[in-house]
């Protein structure tokens, strides 16, 4: 195997992790402010086809990138009411988000399959950087989507970890009753950091269908949803974990694909496993190693808060 | 709560919740689910009231249209009955679908390889295959959840792409029919791997081994020792531990059983309705199956109900491809109705009454 061949699959193990990434960023922001939002794969569904839809008919990525931001955070809008407001179960309602999002995506999309896409990202080199040996091949001609994502992952580390903002969004999901004794509104908060992070899923998707493969097919997020949410566990609600493991995986990912080319005899469909057997070893593994050093897990994710029963 | 718009009402929380109440919230929740899924069919240029109609001509407007929904309703009542158990100790296992591949998959194995077997002894072997072929699969994320308590919901459902691709390599690959025109499917079953149907209808004989299951469940949860462990362990695990009850056990116990039921609905579908392993054994039935557990509130008479209007709607939704619909936009019904069974929930456990002057 020469060199160009494992730089060509790292390149397109980042390219294969961004979707993951975008969606695994969005739910380190809502599990930090203490939701569970197992709709991750139901908004990228909704995403990709309303950003398919939009980008191809006005001819702008832009736009269509826009629209699936905005179609996350509504569809995310549902999940914060049914479990802020009514308290439900957020893992089922998360749930019932998917269920709901493949089928309104199935729905919406039903014109659009195999509509060729008129507006795409396209790989752009950064000037200077892209010259780099190895390291500009990999990371450096790359589609702008990319490049937000890392500026994304740098973004969100800062309003972590240096802002009153990250602090405020952190106790949510540790001490929502200290974040409400102290005069902040704890409602305001987890409804935003869940549609927030239902517009990053949104993108994910956005980035599926524009830029990843460009075109629209029923349920072609194919379980990065769900892959997304397990990252979280991996990255230990750290959104340069994130980064880190959205690519590990995205190298996993496409190194499967590689391998036959390669000639190892390996029957595709074991290969078309491998991300979900790779996702499930590293969740049993990771969740193992988090409890050992009793840290990671936002205190209160997944219980609702009521003033009542304070 | 944080209401300011109830005016002189307030919302008081009660215990108990009346079995008329319930139901009547149950029905609310179908019927205000089904007009927002409806409201983006509006906004879409369609009537959603035609979509509708149409549904319901289709699964319950014609005997014929009867008989599929109740085929419908085998698959999706077992799987539902198999996460319901689960549910019970509040394991979220969502690997169902997952679990009814591999159960097809175990009795495909008898009906292929042993296909000599007279049918009395088949049947059984069959069944006793997907059981344990169900069963094992959920194992695999009960483990890691009972001994470090890692996250089920995740872990079975990564699972059920594994079972997905494993199914289709089989009839990809080595279980392929020769003469199958190279369509991804197994040769057909022998007679005596085939449970018989009712009359002219697709409705097999399994229906009844549905009805035992669930009898058979509602007496567990409800007087067995062991249904009483499940409840408690549910409920609170500081609780069971105190008991004297092993968690640990117990989870995988549950787990094992849960897929199993879902590994039968498995055999029950390659058995009794396809004859044959084939890519397309589910439309979701698995998924569908934790709506209806939700929505019957993991009581198995009720999930035998609901799971006939869930089939229906399945039926409903296939006949709505010939008008150039996908049939997975049913999805988007089931999950509107689950938004408001969800949100339902507080009416059980809350009431609105008139604040006191």
């Amino acid at each position: 195997m020469d060199l160009n061949y494992i730089i060509a699959i790292l390149a397109a193990g980042v390219v294969a992790g961004t979707p993951i990434l975008y969606a695994s960023l969005g739910e380190v922001i809502a599990e930090r402010s203490g939701i569970l939002n197992l709709g991750v794969e139901g908004m990228m569904l909704v995403g990709a086809v309303s950003a398919f839809y939009v980008g191809t008919y006005t001819d702008n990525k832009w736009l269509g990138l826009l629209v699936a931001l905005i179609a996350g955070g509504l569809m995310a809008l549902i999940h914060a009411v049914i479990t802020i407001v009514f308290r439900a179960s957020q893992v089922a309602s998360g749930l019932a988000l998917t269920i709901f999002g493949t089928g309104l995506s199935a729905y919406l999309g039903r014109g659009l399959v195999g509509i060729p896409p008129t507006s795409t990202f396209k790989a752009v080199a950064v000037p200077l950087f892209s010259q780099i040996p190895i390291i500009g091949d990999i990371f450096f001609k790359q589609d702008i989507m990319v490049y937000l994502s890392v500026i994304l992952v740098v973004i969100l580390w800062f309003v972590f970890y240096k802002t009153k903002i990250g602090l405020l969004l952190r106790a949510a999901g540790e001490n929502p009753s200290a974040v409400d004794a102290l005069g902040h509104n704890i409602f305001f908060v987890r409804y935003a950091a869940v549609i927030v992070g239902g517009m990053l899923a949104g993108a994910g998707g956005a980035y599926l269908s524009l830029a990843y493969s460009p075109s629209w097919i029923e349920n072609m997020s194919a379980g990065r949803g769900w892959i997304a949410v397990a990252l979280v566990i991996f990255a230990v609600w750290d959104p340069a974990r994130a980064l880190l493991g959205a690519w590990l995986f995205g190298i996993i990912a496409s190194l499967g694909l590689h391998l036959q080319a390669l000639g190892v005899m390996i029957p595709s469909n074991f290969l078309q496993m491998l991300p979900y057997v790779f996702t499930f070893v590293v969740l049993v593994f990771t969740t193992r190693e988090t409890k050992n050093r009793r840290s990671g897990t936002p205190a209160a994710l997944g219980i609702p808060y009521s003033r009542e029963e304070r | 709560m944080n209401l300011k718009l109830l005016g002189n009402w307030e919302i008081k929380k009660t215990n108990s919740s009346s079995a008329l109440k319930k139901f009547g919230i149950s029905l609310t929740s179908i019927v205000l689910g089904l007009i927002f899924a409806g409201l983006f069919v509006l906004l879409t240029g369609k009537d959603p009231l035609k979509l509708y109609s149409e549904i319901l001509q289709s699964s319950v407007g014609s005997a014929y249209g009867l008989s599929e929904t109740l085929v419908e309703m085998i698959p999706l009542a077992l799987c539902s009955l198999g996460v319901s158990l689960a549910f019970r100790m509040q394991l979220w296992n969502i690997g169902a679908e997952g679990q009814f591949y591999m159960g097809a998959f175990g009795a495909t194995y008898f009906a292929l390889f042993f296909s000599n077997l007279p049918i009395l002894v088949m049947l059984p072997l069959m069944l006793v295959a997907s059981f344990i072929c169900g069963g094992l699969w959920a194992l695999i994320p009960a483990i890691p959840k009972a001994y470090w308590n890692v996250n089920e919901t995740i872990s079975s459902l990564l699972l059920n792409y594994v079972a997905y691709f494993w199914i289709a390599y089989l009839v990809y690959g080595p279980w392929k029919d020769p003469k199958g025109n190279n369509f991804p499917l197994t040769k057909q079953f022998p007679d005596s791997a085939t449970i018989p149907v009712f009359g002219n209808t697709r409705i097999s004989y399994a229906i009844f081994l549905l009805l035992i299951i669930a009898i058979a469940m509602f007496f567990l949860i409800k007087y067995s020792k062991w249904g009483y462990e499940i409840r408690v362990s549910g409920s609170s695990r500081k609780a069971a531990d105190y008991a004297g009850m092993s968690y640990v056990k117990n989870v995988l116990k549950v787990m094992f059983l849960s897929g199993a039921i879902s590994g039968i609905a498995g055999m029950a579908e390659v058995s009794g309705v396809l004859h044959r392993l084939q890519q397309t054994i589910s439309p979701g039935y698995g998924y569908t199956a934790i709506l209806i557990a939700l929505l019957a509130r993991l009581n198995p008479i009720s999930i035998l109900l609901a799971s006939f209007l869930m089939g229906g709607l399945l039926v409903g939704g296939f006949s709505l491809q010939t008008s150039g619909f996908p049939s997975s936009m049913v999805s988007m019904f089931q999950g509107s109705i689950l938004f408001f069974v969800l949100a339902g929930e507080i009416f059980n456990n809350y009431r609105l009454v008139r604040k006191k002057a």
